[in-house]
């Protein structure tokens, strides 16, 4: 159990890696949003499994409904992570954030 | 298994400097909402790794949920906050009076 429990926090903390370095390196604010909403679920999900594994010695019933409140942790985010990702992009966009072109000259030719 | 928790702990910390950064020096509004957003996230978990270093995971989760919660409100209530200044950057690109499918010159 005690691998287990390892191997699922080492591979949570490989996407909160990504998902950070992502959000340092990408150019723009709207490419920006794509590691961020990948370290929320991907990452969220695999360390609070490790946590609730870690939990779940024997199978007495506050360890499982610690378990339990721990994976409703988990349903939360995956509701709420993508509505503020919508949300926050819904902003940029109102407020009229321009997107990230590469050639300039097709910014021209559009606007 | 306390040793586990604990570097992982650690290496989350160290971790949120990196939004952090983006959080301070962001060049637009939306880039620092994103960096908060991050570093929300992650100490979600790392609430969870604290209780499960002093042994009172029980308590600690109530605390991470309820933190997720406010997490989520404050996104939410500074996206909305920022709808409604229109025109907050130079504005050649699809916004609600200047549609994306139709561009003005």
């Amino acid at each position: 159990m005690n691998i287990i429990v390892t191997v699922f926090l080492i591979v949570g903390l490989f996407f909160f890696t990504g998902g950070s370095i992502g959000i340092l390196r990408f150019p723009d604010f709207y490419s920006r949003l794509h590691p961020a909403g990948k370290c929320d679920t991907m990452g969220l999900l695999f360390t609070l499994g490790a946590m609730a594994l870690n939990s779940l010695h024997g199978f007495s019933l506050p360890e499982v409904l610690t378990a339990l409140k721990i994976l409703l942790i988990v349903v939360f985010i995956f509701i709420t992570s993508p509505t503020a990702t919508h949300a926050i992009v819904d902003a940029g966009v109102r407020a009229g954030l321009s997107p990230w072109l590469k050639k300039p000259h097709i910014d021209e030719d559009l606007i | 298994m306390d040793n586990v928790f604990l570097y992982a702990g650690i290496y989350l910390c160290l971790l949120m400097t990196l939004p952090l950064y983006r959080a301070v020096f962001g060049p637009t509004v939306p880039d620092r909402m994103i960096g908060v957003n991050a570093i929300g996230s992650k100490t979600t978990v790392l609430l969870i790794l604290i209780g499960a270093i002093y042994q009172r995971v029980d308590m600690f989760v109530d605390i991470a949920l309820a933190y997720a919660t406010l997490n989520f409100i404050a996104v939410l209530a500074t996206s909305r906050y920022f709808q409604k200044m229109k025109g907050l950057y130079d504005s050649k690109t699809p916004t609600q009076d200047n549609p994306p499918g139709e561009r003005v010159k």
